[in-house]
């Protein structure tokens, strides 16, 4: 019987999905995560920074997406090192499926997952004072990238968690690379502003060129606020588009070969 | 009758550990073989060979006729595994656990769900089957995890330590079912550190040590090699002790065993032998705390067999 890859997939996405809505743990991290970071920043920043011609709600809210897919990002790697640790790989690989389902099965789930997340935040988004300014087009690419980045982004979580391989240990480095991702980017705060050696990172940071490519692309952007100068955020939606690309590219094929030596132990 | 599991100088090393060093086995089809063993023997390493996990360092094995290496891949519908870990999905109910298994054996959805219930009404697990596998027992995660091993109707069955951890009542459970699926044609590998388990569910046992067989045969075989009945006694001083073995040493069948206080004979002639034993310690005026007789355990298979190896 020949392997199929396509319906191995679907069958482990289901799975995956299943125990995602299963477990309250991973549930509040999908539904609850987003609820309280969009009413903290909207309310606690929201408050204090005033921003010409917008709301600090319409400059934020993008980066609270962002921010969000970049944390339950790590959803996906927890639930790969929680099923290393049991033996239901092993069943996996006695079976007649493709192998590389249970990689691709893992990520598509997360689709779902960060779908949820985001349908969530865009109705919180809305109640506390976010809008769309651009054609539905427009919106709708902007929806894409972040799911097309948090479909990538899957896949970079997964190939750390599959070379660390204990939850615990994955979840002390997700942490520590969480956060400077975020907060090194101008999802709160403007990269011009930063110290010389912080600025190109900030400036070049995946999560900046996406925060960016969502503000333009939910036109989230002020007249009065004068619009960034460096190259990577004057082109946000094609380097957003490049770098998410860039990381399937890198992170597919990676993960995979860890996977294949994480198991075959 | 033609060998359903074939395995022929299997060797495979972690570093400086030998797992496997030269295991030979073959199985023919419709029987059931126990490979018994303390921990670290090799069985799961066996065991993870001949089901495609690992690849062995050197030898070759065939199981339905197709080598674990080449015809991996097709090998994989053939076979099913149920290991020491069951590999259930907590967050599953027992129902959707089956279910995914048959999807993954490409059944199609209506076959899927069709052998996942009536698998579920095979293992008494009917009532339990819309409940996550999170809030089964030991026992009921065993048999689920059995059930899934038979989803595809496999010719050949692979039993990792199906019972370890068990109480025993779940352990007999699952010993009946074992025993009905052996009724019905299918090959079976079974690797168990339990004598009684290899006793009651094989119809050879090889017993294994350092990644080698030691010995093979069926439990009668076996247990005529380590000698009969063992009586075990305790005694209140070391000179009684020496005093006991000096005494005993006539009826004694084999090498004593002393630990402490304790004293270990294997014997002929069973009850009559105890009899015997505790006459001939009263003459002598040793104090005996307790004594018993009992059946040759897997320890005393194994250090008797253990004993005649050259030590390495």
């Amino acid at each position: 019987m020949t392997a199929l890859p396509l319906a191995d997939g679907l069958t482990i996405a289901r799975r995956n999905a299943l125990k995602i809505r299963r477990a309250p743990d991973l549930l509040g991290g999908v539904v609850m995560l987003p609820i309280v970071l969009v009413l903290l920043f909207t309310y606690v920043f929201g408050s204090m920074i005033s921003l010409p011609g917008m709301s600090y709600a319409e400059y934020l809210l993008p980066g609270v997406f962002v921010m969000t897919i970049v944390s339950s990002g790590q959803i996906t790697g927890y639930t790969l090192t929680q099923d290393l640790q049991k033996g239901i790989f092993d069943r996996f690989r006695t079976l007649p499926m493709s192998p590389s389902a249970v990689l691709t099965g893992q990520t598509v789930a997360d689709v779902i997952m960060n779908v949820t997340s985001i349908v969530t935040m865009t109705l919180v988004g809305l109640l506390v004072g976010w809008r769309i300014h651009t054609p539905p087009w427009e919106a709708a690419l902007g929806f894409v990238m972040l799911l097309l980045f948090a479909y990538a982004f899957s896949w970079v979580t997964a190939a750390v968690a599959l070379s660390l391989r204990t939850p615990e240990s994955f979840n002390n480095v997700a942490t520590i690379m969480t956060f400077p991702l975020v907060f090194l980017s101008n999802a709160f705060v403007d990269p011009a502003r930063l110290p010389a050696p912080l600025k190109p990172i900030a400036e070049w940071n995946p999560v900046s060129t996406l925060v960016q490519a969502s503000r333009d692309l939910f036109g989230n952007t002020s007249a009065a606020m004068p619009p960034p100068t460096a190259w990577p955020l004057r082109h946000a939606v094609p380097v957003s588009l490049l770098w998410s690309l860039l990381l399937l590219a890198v992170f597919v094929p990676l993960a995979t070969r860890l996977y294949r030596r994480a198991v075959s132990r | 009758m033609p060998d359903a599991i074939v395995a022929e100088g299997l060797v495979k090393t972690y570093g400086e550990v030998v797992a496997l060093d030269g295991m030979d086995l073959a199985v023919p089809e419709g029987t059931v073989l126990g490979l018994l063993g303390p921990n670290g023997a090799g069985k799961t390493t066996t065991v993870r060979i001949l089901t495609t996990l690992l690849t062995p360092d050197a030898g070759r094995a065939t199981v339905a006729g197709l080598d674990v290496v080449r015809d991996a891949a097709r090998l994989r519908a053939r076979i099913g595994v149920s290991g020491q870990y069951a590999a259930v999905d907590d967050h599953l109910t027992g129902l959707e656990n089956l279910e995914m298994i048959g999807r993954l054996h490409h059944l199609g959805a209506g076959r899927s769900r069709a052998r996942a219930r009536e698998l579920l009404e095979r293992f008494g697990l009917t009532d339990a089957a819309g409940r996550p596998a999170q809030g089964y027992s030991g026992g009921m995660r065993r048999r689920l995890d059995l059930a899934g091993a038979l989803v595809a109707a496999p010719p050949v069955l692979f039993l990792d330590e199906p019972t370890t951890g068990l109480d025993p009542r779940a352990r007999a459970g699952l010993w009946d079912v074992i025993a009905e699926l052996v009724g019905t044609g299918t090959t079976v590998l079974l690797t168990t550190q339990y004598l009684e388990e290899a006793d009651r569910l094989a119809d050879r046992i090889a017993v294994v040590d350092h990644g080698r067989v030691i010995a093979l045969g069926t439990a009668d075989e076996l247990k005529s090699q380590v000698g009969g009945d063992r009586i075990e006694l305790s005694v209140t001083s070391a000179e009684d002790l020496a005093s006991a073995v000096r005494v005993l040493a006539p009826l004694s069948t084999g090498e004593p065993r002393r630990d402490a206080l304790r004293l270990t004979i294997p014997v002929a002639g069973g009850a009559s032998a105890l009899t015997e034993a505790l006459v001939r310690l009263a003459a002598e005026q040793i104090t005996v705390r307790d004594a018993g007789l009992r059946r040759p355990t897997l320890d005393d298979v194994f250090l008797a067999l253990t004993a005649k190896e050259p030590a390495s």
